[in-house]
């Protein structure tokens, strides 16, 4: 067994093991994560019943129609992630690498349209903090707009976190490192993925959606 | 040595002497559980000490009655607690109705106190023998608290926000007064003292040092200062609801909800008129965030608190009460107004 | 535990020769901080929160000196309130917090459930620098200063009103949280995973069971945390009105973020000392543990429960009555787990073969000092009392009696039954009853007295207090400086026994649990062969054990 060069680390007794105990990791990082996006989550639904009407006011300056894009961007990017772990599974090399590109193209599509709509809330003043355009009895809007940035720059982040990370598995996809028998990384890295598409799909209608009759 | 080696705090509130017996019931589980513990490991450690390196003790796999036991019995001492200190806890946040009101604001690093009769005093805290007394607490910075010791009463004081404590002296003396929530630098100085005194002396005390008229009558100055006479007009016929009567009274808005008109509810209305607009009125009063210090804002509260019905004036029924509405097109008393109204709308002179 | 051996017969050539032992794996600086292997990291964590100890220990030590007077005339204000705020970061965050399940876990859980090292070596050595990372942010915040805001960072005093480097050490804070999340969630993979044949679930230690409870916090908790500190720091670099009361924002929201952590992180410090105690009490009464389930399940049961109480910090800060009674119950609720770890402690030395080596006395020093800690929960547990107590003495002697008297005395109970494990040598037997003493002796001298001083009312934080609580402090001061010194005694003789101590063969206590089937110190691989388990843990005698006052049905339910 130790004769073969083999993806099979020291401590493991055999790969059934090791993938198992990556899964197991994986899926308990996502608890972590969960409560981590939890934290917003539950600051954001105190001052929505606090100030519902502030809330909803403020939402109708996002961009539904970019939020909306978006949301089916990271949809498709969620199908060609499946897709490549199925072909890790089938150990088709070339097809995993196509379809995690696909991934990474589709996942910086959506970072694109995000930095636009940054790019329109910052040219209208509305990142919170000292320079913000809404005043007087508007400027309760402010705490909107920072759960906006916090909940969706943090999801940026995991986005571009799982670019690279998808960037990394491809390439070693390409180098041949996946089998049948061997496609944890690919697996635990398409968990990750659909993890930050389902925040997001709770994040837009959170945000865009509720309010706005 | 021992005057200045006390042991245990002075007993001068009503609810002293009970936070000391439940402590006292406390002290004395804790005292029975921690001898048995003790008792319990040093006979044993004693008693069953290694005799010969090669000694091996019969085995023992545990006993579910002696878990259900030892599970059991703390869990109904836990739960008798519980409802001891419940019970009592009630009893400590319930103000009484007949309590006298002494509104407090604290501020990095100080106490300010006012009486309702006008009487202003910085760090110390006059109060009488002999009735409840209610304090109205808010910051106008970090959060603070608010603790005397000898009451056994502690509470957070909150910026933007009126909490309520309420204590009755038994025993005049001095005693101390401490800030307990770490607000800054000088959180160790916010200290000061609260003198009980006989309620004789306490009037004494209090016609001593009246300068500048009661809360109500200094409200009464501010509101006409800033204008909110021009529209709070008593008889109703100005363009936003009359406060005559208001306070304690609950309130229609036009979403549909109802409140009541408290010391919360006129406080956010002078500092945020937009956020409970009043049903039938208009959004026209100008906040007064910044304008006024959070004494002000306690002074034009009493003065509204003063404003009882005029007799004969039967305050909330309907036509007769909140007058003087801008309603869309009208300019007299709106028909079928919401009882009672408070200080929202007013348009700046 | 005995153990058979099996054969994975794929590397005969190093069964038949010693291997090296894990120390002598390499001696460059290089072979330490690149390893992966789990003895080396928690080592390299021993090292780090020692140097992290003793700087919180100064700050401590700082404090009584200030607090022996009733004027504040050995600092100002402001400095005192850098050090009590330090003190309490250091402590909790870089100290207490990786003490136990960063060390002693990381040595010994692979080793007792017969693994060769945690589930994912590299993310282990990764949260060791994640920790150095934000223990450096620390010790830049205390060059820089200190943060003045107390270690709960309470908005809105640190969100507007603190000048001192909050934003710093929040980044310091929220860095050191991701190192114990994958810690947590090294030891949870690793302990579904990794066990060898035949260590099923109610045959591991209890130490294990104790570290899954606290990785389960761990991997819950800190995340919120986490994200309390960025809201922290975001409202108060971008001012955006989160717990900005003048901009509407609700303070409160912080504190219940807050101490949604901060109340689990007591348990994530004991849990694991409690798990060490379930080892020393057994093997130094050379006995099963008496109610393995019950022990094992109120760990459990602790840190569910932990999640559930957080309001119990929050009696006076103007919840509503019903939350404040709701969370009361539910604390009282938590005395419950823990009386049953503490009676069934006490019952597995009845009738045992008892010794009293020094691993025991500080079994019995953590019985004693939890006992009080966790009886006078129960006052803070009573709204009505805690309404007094709260944010005084009281408070703080509490905490120290469960974080200090409890985890700290496990932890130093566990480095000594370990110690030869780890580095193959004994220490100095009768230093080290001596040094329990001092710290046994030391430690009542500086807390009990403020029980009273608390209950008297002399609020905590204070840099200056009225002259009746003088008497009381100063008895504290003097505890204090005995206790430092009983904690240097160990750090001392700890350094001498690497050189001088007697060699300790692989099991100088008789213990059962693979690590000791090895030899100390261990190999890099910790086994030549995956032991096979066949027999239940603590297994000191051959007998059938018997069933106090039951039948053969109890017997089944207490398996």
């Amino acid at each position: 067994m130790s004769e073969v060069p083999s993806p099979l680390a020291h401590h493991f007794d055999d790969l059934t093991q090791q993938k198992e105990a990556t899964t197991l990791g994986m899926w308990t990082f996502l608890v972590t994560e969960i409560l981590f996006f939890g934290g917003l989550f539950a600051g954001y639904a105190q001052y929505r019943t606090l100030y519902p009407q502030a809330f909803a006011a403020a939402s109708h300056h996002l961009d539904i129609v970019l939020g909306t894009i978006n949301t089916a961007v990271l949809i498709a990017s969620s199908l060609t992630m499946v897709m490549g772990v199925r072909a890790a599974q089938l150990g088709r090399r070339k097809q995993i690498v196509i379809f995690l590109l696909l991934t990474i193209v589709l996942g910086l599509v959506f970072l694109g349209i995000k930095a636009v709509e940054y790019t329109h809330k910052y040219h209208e003043g509305l990142i919170p903090g000292p320079g913000f355009a809404l005043q007087g009895e508007e400027r309760m809007q402010v705490r909107f707009f920072a759960f906006y940035f916090l909940m969706t720059g943090m999801h940026a982040l995991h986005m571009v976190v799982g670019v690279v990370i998808v960037g990394m598995i491809a390439f070693f996809a390409w180098r041949g490192r996946y089998s049948p028998e061997y496609y944890g990384p690919v697996d635990v890295t398409g968990l990750y993925w659909h993890f930050v598409d389902i925040v997001w799909i709770f994040l837009f209608p959170l945000l865009y959606l509720l309010g706005r009759h | 040595m021992f005057e200045n080696f006390p042991l245990f705090p002075p007993q001068a509130s009503t609810i002293a002497g009970e936070v000391d017996l439940l402590f006292f019931f406390l002290i004395a589980v804790s005292a029975f559980f921690t001898a048995l513990i003790y008792l319990m490991v040093t006979i044993f450690a004693v008693r069953y000490r290694r005799r010969s390196s090669e000694e091996i003790p019969r085995q023992n796999l545990g006993s579910l009655q002696l878990e259900i036991f030892w599970s059991v019995v703390p869990l109904v001492i836990a739960m008798v607690i519980f409802g001891w200190s419940a019970s009592l806890y009630f009893k400590m946040v319930r103000v009484p109705d007949n309590a006298m009101d002494i509104y407090v604001v604290g501020r990095q690093w100080m106490w300010k106190f006012q009486h309702p009769e006008g009487n202003r005093e910085i760090n110390e805290l006059h109060v009488p023998t002999g009735r409840p007394i209610r304090l109205t607490m808010t910051s106008e910075d970090v959060i603070h608290s608010l603790y005397v010791p000898a009451f056994r009463v502690k509470l957070d004081v909150l910026p933007d926000r009126y909490q309520s404590l309420w204590f009755q002296p038994t025993k005049p003396g001095t005693y101390h007064l401490f800030c307990a929530e770490y607000c800054g630098t000088q959180h160790s100085g916010m200290v000061g003292s609260v003198i009980v005194m006989e309620p004789r002396d306490y009037e004494a005390w209090l016609a001593g040092d009246a300068s500048g008229g009661s809360m109500a009558a200094r409200g009464e100055k501010l509101f006409n200062q800033l204008g909110c006479v021009t529209c709070h007009v008593p008889d109703g016929r100005g363009r936003c609801p009359t406060l005559v009567g208001l306070f304690g009274r609950p309130v229609q808005l036009i979403t549909g909800e109802q409140v009541t008109a408290n010391e919360a509810y006129i406080r956010e209305s002078i500092l945020r008129p937009n956020a409970k607009i009043v049903s039938a009125f208009q959004p026209i009063m100008p906040t007064y965030q910044g304008q006024v210090s959070e004494e002000s804002i306690l002074q034009l509260i009493a003065y509204v608190k003063s404003l009882a019905p005029a007799p004969g004036q039967t305050v909330g029924t309907e036509g007769n009460m909140p007058g003087g509405a801008v309603s869309p097109g009208s300019t007299g008393p709106a028909p079928g107004t919401a009882p009672a109204a408070p200080s929202q709308n007013r348009s700046n002179q | 535990m005995s153990t058979q051996v099996a054969g994975r017969p794929e590397r005969p050539e190093l069964v038949a020769e010693p291997r090296p032992n894990y120390l002598a794996n390499g001696y460059g600086i290089k072979s330490w901080l690149l390893t992966v292997d789990h003895k080396r990291i928690a080592i390299l964590y021993l090292v780090s929160i020692t140097v992290m100890f003793f700087l919180g220990g100064v700050f401590a030590l700082l404090i009584r000196l200030e607090l022996l007077t009733p004027a504040g005339d050995l600092m100002a204000a402001d400095m005192y309130n850098r050090m009590f705020t330090m003190h309490g970061v250091v402590m909790i965050f870089f100290f207490l917090i990786p003490s136990v399940p960063a060390v002693l876990g990381n040595f010994l859980v692979p080793m007792m459930i017969g693994a060769r090292d945690l589930a994912f070596p590299r993310i282990n050595l990764l949260s060791w620098y994640v920790y150095i990372v934000g223990a450096g942010f620390t010790i830049a915040v205390v060059i820089f200063g200190g943060v003045d805001t107390g270690w709960t960072f309470y908005a809105p005093l640190s969100t507007i009103y603190s000048n001192s480097n909050v934003a710093l050490m929040g980044i310091g804070v929220f860095i050191t949280g991701f190192s114990s999340i994958l810690t947590g969630l090294n030891f949870i993979v690793t302990i579904h995973k990794m066990r060898a044949p035949g260590m099923t679930w109610f045959r591991l230690p209890l130490f294990i069971w104790a570290h899954y409870a606290t990785s389960l916090i761990m991997v819950l908790g800190t995340p919120v945390l986490a994200i309390a500190v960025v809201l922290l720091a975001a409202d108060r670099i971008f001012q955006i009105g989160v717990f900005d009361a003048r901009q509407g924002g609700d303070p409160l929201l912080f504190q219940h973020l807050f101490w949604f952590y901060s109340h689990p992180a007591v348990y994530i410090m004991i849990l694991p000392s409690m798990g060490v105690i379930s080892e020393l009490v057994t093997c130094f009464s050379r006995k099963r543990i008496f109610g393995y389930t019950f022990v094992a399940f109120s760990s459990l049961a602790i840190a569910v429960y932990g999640f559930l109480v957080w309001g119990h910090h929050m009696f006076t800060s103007g919840q509503s009555i019903y939350a404040g009674l709701l969370f009361s119950v539910l604390s009282f609720l938590v005395a419950i787990p823990s009386a049953i770890k503490v009676f069934n402690w006490s019952a597995t030395m009845y009738k045992g073969s008892i010794s009293y080596e020094t691993p025991m006395l500080y079994a019995f020093g953590f019985i004693g000092l939890f006992t009080i800690g966790g009886l006078t929960g129960l006052f803070l547990a009573a709204t009505s009392v805690d309404v007094h107590v709260h944010d005084t003495y009281f408070v703080v002697a509490h905490f120290h009696y469960i974080m200090v008297g409890g985890a700290i005395m496990g932890f130093l109970g566990g480095m000594h039954f370990w110690w030869p494990k780890i580095v193959g040598r004994m220490y100095p037997e009768g230093w080290g009853k001596f040094a329990v003493l001092m710290i046994f002796a030391g430690f009542n001298l500086t807390f009990f007295p403020q029980f009273v001083l608390g209950y008297m009312g002399m609020p905590r934080r204070y840099h200056a207090y009225p002259d009746e609580f003088q008497v009381l402090n100063v008895m504290s001061t003097a505890g204090a400086s005995i206790l430092g010194v009983g904690y240097l005694i160990p750090m001392v003789y700890f350094l001498w026994s690497l050189r001088f101590g007697a060699v300790a063969g692989p099991n100088p206590w008789g213990a059962t649990g693979l690590e000791w089937t090895t030899p100390s110190p261990p190999p890099t691989e910790n086994f030549d062969v995956t032991p096979i388990v066949t027999e239940e843990a603590y297994s000191y005698s051959k007998e059938e054990p018997e069933v106090v006052g039951g039948t053969q049905s109890t017997r089944a339910s207490l398996r």
